[in-house]
Parts: C-alpha cells; sequence; structure tokens
C-alpha cells in the first residue's frame, strides 16, 4: 500500500505500459503528471521533452510514435482545445497515442484549480471530420492507474487516439493504492513484403526505419498511404474500417462497474467523480425503500448504446449527473429513445455533488414518475 | 553540382510524379536540390525522414523515396521533434513553406533553433501563400501585391535568416533557385551539420507572385532572384551590413555554421546521468 496522487498513477502506469515518450507544456492541474514523466522517463531510458505550447505537445508525441514510441501528453481545457487539430491528425494517420487532459472549469481560463467534466463532448467530436477516438475515465487513483495502461492498450489495438479524462479533484487526491498488475499489449511487427499496406484493414503500426518508406499525411489517403485519385472513397473506407473494428469488439473496449442494477428503478448513470457519490447515494435511497441503482461508465466512447440499453432495461427513470450542463446526457437519451425519462443533473461552478444531493434528485425524479405506477415522458 | 544526366530517381517518389508544383514554380529546383544534397551524402535512405507542413512546400515530403511525413500548418517542426529524439539515427529534414516557418509555425522554428536539435530546415520562400492563391505571408516585402494585399503590403517581411540567428540555428545559410550550383552544397552542409540548421531558399512562384507583382514568368524571376540578391562575401565582414544596404541587395550564403550543445546529445547525457541505460531509439 501506497499513498498515491491521481496525477502520480498516471505516470506510473504509463511507464508500466511502456510508454517511453512524453511531451508536455505546464497546466493546472495536469503538471505533476509532467513533472513525475521529467524524472521517470531519464531513468527509463525514455525521452521527456518541454514543448513551447501545447500544440507542439501533441504534434511532437505523434512524431515520436512514428519513430517507434510510447508516446503520451497531458494537459488541461486550455490546452486540450490547442491539441485538437493534431488529435484529428493523429486519427487520420491512425498513429496510436494517448492524451491526458485533466478537467477544469471552463470556458476559456475558467476555474483552474476546481473539477469539472466540460470535454466530455469535446474529447469525442473536438476535432473536425468525422473520426474514431477512445475516451476513458477513472474515478479514483487505483483506476486512473488501470485507465491510463488501457488507454495505452487500446491505442495500440485500434490505431486511434486515446484520451483519458480525469477531473482536477482525482488529479491532485490522494489515496492508499495497491497497483493492479495490468496486461500490457505489446506492438505487434507486421510481415512487409511487397504487399503490405500500411494502413490496410487490421494493419499493425509500423514506424519509420523499419523498411518500408511510409507516407504519413493528413490528406485523405488509401490504404498504402499515399494521396492519391478516389482519395475520399478510400479515406472513407479506412475510417469505416476503424469504426467496424471498434463496434465488432465493443465488449472489450467498455470498462464499466455498476451496483444493485437487478431491481432498479431509479439508475444512476455516471462516469469520472460522480461515481463515489453516487455509490453512496444508492445507499441512501435504498435505506428510504427506493430502489436505485447506478451503472458507472470508464469508457464513455465509443458509447455503449448496447449496454446502457442493457442495464437500464428494467428502469423507470435514468438520472445523468455531471460536472456540465448538461452533455453526456445527450447521447444516453438518444440511445434510449423516449423509452423512459432520462433527466440531467448539471452544474459547473466548480463543486462536486454530494450523495445528499444526488438522492434528492433521484428522489424527485422517482416521484415524478410515480415509481409504482406507470413510466411517462 | 548536378550535371545533366545525374540519374536523381533512386531518391525520388516516382509514383507521386508528376508533382502538383505550376509550371515555373521554384520548389522542384528545391525539390532537386534536396536529392543532390541527399545523393551526394550517399545517405541511406530507409534513414532519411522529410517531414513537411501545409502548402506548396508541404507536398515535398511525397516526392522523396524516404519515411515521409505530411503534418499539420507550421507543426513540422515539433512533430520533427518528437521523431529526431526517439529515434536519432534517423537524418530529419523538414521542408517549409514561409508561412509554415515565419507565420503559424514561428513558435516551433525558434524552439528547436533555441533547443538545438539535430534538424535541416529548409524553408521554401516565395513570397507568398501559394497554395491558397496569392495571398500576403509575412515574407512578401513591403509594397509588394497580393490577394489580401491588393493595394501593396504595408507590412515589413521577416528576415528569416535574421530570426534564425538571433534563435540559436547553429548552420544558418540562404539561397536562391537562381544559385542552383550553390543551393545543393549549402543544403548538403547543413544535413551534414550536427545541430540545427536553416537553408532558407527564395524561390519563384509565377503563378501568383509573379502575375500580382509584374515580375514576367518564371525565366523572368530567375534574374530577378539574381538581381534582388549579392553574395555574403561581397558585403565584408557581417557586421558592416546595414539594413539599408540589404534593401534590394539580399545577402546570400552561409550565414552561421558553428558548434553548440546539440538536444539529442544533451538528452542522452542526460539520461547517462539518470542511470537510464542506453537510451530509446
Amino acid at each position: 500500500m501506497r499513498l498515491v496522487q491521481g496525477n502520480e498513477a498516471v505516470a506510473l502506469a504509463a511507464v508500466h505500459a511502456g510508454c517511453n515518450f512524453y511531451s508536455g507544456y505546464p497546466i493546472t492541474p495536469a503538471t505533476e503528471i509532467m513533472e513525475m514523466m521529467a524524472r521517470q522517463m531519464p531513468k527509463t531510458g525514455g525521452v521527456f521533452v518541454q514543448m513551447e505550447d501545447e500544440i507542439g505537445s501533441i504534434a511532437a508525441a505523434i512524431g515520436a510514435a512514428w519513430g517507434g514510441a510510447k508516446a503520451m501528453t497531458a494537459t488541461s481545457g486550455p490546452g486540450f482545445s490547442l491539441m485538437q487539430e493534431n488529435i484529428g491528425y493523429a486519427c487520420m494517420t491512425q498513429t496510436p497515442v494517448v492524451v491526458v487532459d485533466s478537467q477544469r472549469g471552463g470556458p476559456s481560463t475558467g476555474l483552474p484549480t476546481l473539477p469539472a467534466q466540460g470535454e466530455v463532448m469535446q474529447a469525442r467530436y473536438g476535432t473536425h471530420g468525422d473520426h474514431e477516438v477512445i475516451v476513458l475515465t477513472a474515478a479514483s487513483v487505483v483506476e486512473a492507474y488501470r485507465m491510463t495502461v488501457e488507454a495505452f492498450n487500446l491505442s495500440e489495438t485500434y490505431r486511434v487516439p486515446a484520451i483519458l479524462l480525469l477531473d482536477a479533484v482525482l488529479s491532485h487526491m490522494r489515496e492508499n493504492v495497491e497497483f493492479p498488475d495490468v496486461p500490457v499489449r505489446e506492438r505487434l511487427k507486421p510481415v512487409i513484403d511487397e504487399n503490405f499496406l500500411p494502413f490496410g484493414a487490421d494493419a499493425p503500426f509500423l514506424p519509420f526505419g523499419s523498411g518500408h518508406h511510409t507516407v504519413v499525411t493528413g490528406m485523405s489517403h488509401d490504404e498504402t498511404g499515399l494521396p492519391k485519385a478516389l482519395a475520399g472513397q478510400a479515406v472513407q473506407r479506412i475510417l469505416k474500417g476503424v469504426q467496424a473494428r471498434m463496434e465488432r469488439d465493443a465488449r472489450e473496449i467498455t470498462f464499466y462497474h455498476e451496483l444493485a442494477l437487478d431491481d432498479a428503478d431509479i439508475v444512476l448513470l455516471t462516469y469520472g467523480i460522480t461515481a463515489r457519490a453516487a455509490r453512496e447515494a444508492v445507499q441512501l435511497l435504498r435505506a428510504d425503500g427506493i430502489k436505485a441503482g447506478l451503472l458507472d461508465l470508464q469508457t464513455l466512447w465509443p458509447f455503449p448504446d448496447w449496454l446502457v440499453q442493457e442495464k437500464t432495461r428494467q428502469a423507470k427513470a435514468v438520472l445523468v449527473p455531471e460536472l456540465n450542463l448538461g452533455q453526456y446526457v445527450m447521447p444516453v437519451r438518444a440511445a434510449l429513445a423516449g423509452r423512459c425519462p432520462v433527466q440531467p443533473l448539471g452544474r459547473c461552478d466548480g463543486e462536486l455533488f454530494t450523495p445528499e444531493a444526488l438522492a434528492d434528485a433521484a428522489k424527485a425524479l422517482a416521484s415524478s414518475v410515480e415509481i409504482g405506477g406507470v413510466a411517462h415522458d | 553540382m548536378t550535371k545533366p544526366g545525374v540519374d536523381l530517381t533512386p531518391y525520388l517518389r516516382q509514383e507521386m510524379m508528376p508533382t502538383v508544383w505550376c509550371p515555373g514554380c521554384g520548389h522542384g529546383i528545391i525539390a532537386r536540390g534536396i536529392a543532390t544534397a541527399l545523393m551526394s551524402l550517399g545517405l541511406d535512405m530507409d534513414q532519411v525522414a522529410v517531414v513537411g507542413g501545409i502548402g506548396c512546400s508541404g507536398r515535398a515530403p511525397f516526392y522523396f523515396e524516404a519515411n515521409a511525413m505530411h503534418t499539420t500548418h507550421g507543426r513540422a517542426l515539433a512533430y520533427a521533434t518528437g521523431l529526431k529524439m526517439v529515434n536519432p539515427g534517423l537524418t530529419v529534414i523538414v521542408p517549409m513553406g514561409d508561412g509554415d516557418s515565419m507565420a503559424i509555425g514561428g513558435n516551433h522554428l525558434i524552439h528547436a533553433a533555441r533547443r538545438n536539435i539535430d534538424i535541416t530546415a529548409v524553408i521554401f520562400n516565395n513570397s507568398i501563400y501559394g497554395m491558397t492563391g496569392g495571398q500576403a505571408a509575412p515574407t512578401s516585402p513591403l509594397d509588394s501585391r497580393s490577394t489580401t494585399s491588393p493595394m501593396g503590403s504595408i507590412e515589413p517581411a521577416f528576415d528569416t535568416v535574421e530570426l534564425a540567428l538571433a534563435a540559436g540555428a547553429t548552420y544558418v545559410a540562404r539561397t536562391t533557385t537562381f544559385d542552383f550550383q550553390e543551393m545543393p552544397q549549402l543544403i548538403a552542409g547543413a544535413i551534414r551539420h550536427h545541430g540545427f540548421s536553416v537553408v532558407e531558399v527564395l524561390s519563384q512562384c509565377p503563378t501568383y507572385y509573379g502575375r500580382l507583382n509584374k515580375l514576367g514568368e518564371a525565366p523572368d524571376m530567375l534574374l530577378y532572384e539574381r538581381d534582388r540578391t549579392k553574395l555574403l562575401e561581397a558585403f565584408g565582414p557581417l557586421p558592416e551590413i546595414t539594413r539599408e544596404e540589404m534593401v534590394g541587395k539580399l545577402p546570400i550564403g552561409l550565414f552561421r555554421d558553428e558548434e553548440r550543445p546539440e538536444y539529442v546529445d544533451q538528452y542522452h547525457g542526460l539520461v547517462a546521468r539518470a542511470g537510464g541505460g542506453k537510451h530509446a531509439s
């Protein structure tokens, strides 16, 4: 057991996952990740570089990936906004890279030291154009560790950027933890012959200097990497392929916890730090005779609509508490398509929800849908 | 340097020919200069990476039979920094436009120079944004015409060489597409140099810059390049050059070639001190 800070856990997990390149720019509340990596990388033979801004940080990380590294950068809202264009470059070039965003109050400079979940949609859709990304989140120090390793694993497997969303509280809080031994997925080496396609379906990532003169471009290209004629059709084929592989493996990609869902009339659907209060809220509600349950997601994107549908089948209403003014509630509503009321509960004042506040909101929702009676919308 | 009959095809990606560049564009001359430099150095192209940005010059990586990266606008040097640090065995060449290097990516240029990382930046300076159709660049001369300065530019141009020198680049040269004998030698010197190198090549854009500024066709523009530049040696010792002297007579040649601790070496030293063993590559 050791007392570890959330940001420290991310850095330690990255090293465990084989991360050997870190580039970043200081920003609250993510800075400790960078400070840890500045110590860890030279010790483990990896590379640490403090770039001139967040645009340079993500660009250097993607460049390092093509140099053969497992690369990561970490930031917070303002830096995450700056990174968006180049996150799209990683999507278009199918480059594995991990981006940690410790969310703080926004927009703009916002509340630099206080928690928020304002980048849930930005993490999925922040860069222009159609693309796939994997977005994970965590509610505890040990979960931050686990999800960091999984971010590397998934990014390697699907050749997409993996984004880990933390928040100011999780980044800075300390917990007594024993780190689990999370398996690390090693990079596969492709066979290079005249038929090798660096961007072919399921092709392993092949860095520069490995014998194939790969062309990497953010322009639409075909499986050879070259921006040839009919590149629009080619890139649609490639992007649909990424989407299909992630849909195929949705159950392996989706991490979640559940509590008391079997007979739950009211389902609290949470992610990140809010899960902590929600677990206690479920106990409070049960003690008051309300059948409440919790679905707590660690994988936010690709959106696990199948899971949300499965786990709320018996529900009469779903409450979606978020540290924003209503973001993730949108895909939840779409997934349930009017089957039961989906109630947002949002705040962006830099405070966390208390268990009591969640229980009160759940009670109000329960009475509005006349638990025991007929559900309406 | 290259004589007629010299075969550069092993250095050029045949499947991407012809280039996107307009007839008369100087960028093909620069690409030939880079290929000639690579040939003269006898480099293994599997260990060469060409990392470009966006714009006419940004297409250059496609035309070399090497590891090629066509990145985002202005960010090529940041990508190249990550690439070089994890794989120092790669020779990293960064073709950049004047927009890439002096406008949107100016920050990365000065920091790459400050770090003195062993990367060669070749700045294709045609004084205008060509890919988007002839808008003013930070390198467009005062009073020059473009689609966004139709009455003449009221902004002074950046002096790329002065900026690179001030930021700490350890190899700094300027040449033109007219000076084709010297250009590949300066680029080869930059690639050989262990540190951050900047070679600015003044290039002609007859399609936009030439037409909007009534400079004639490509051959006329090559002569214009000849007439607006003057060999550095002809100025006497560097400190005696005044800004007034440079007007209409832009100095060309090798401005700096000096040794200073290189960034990847410095980092390896740090790893050794931290006991990290062999640096990842």
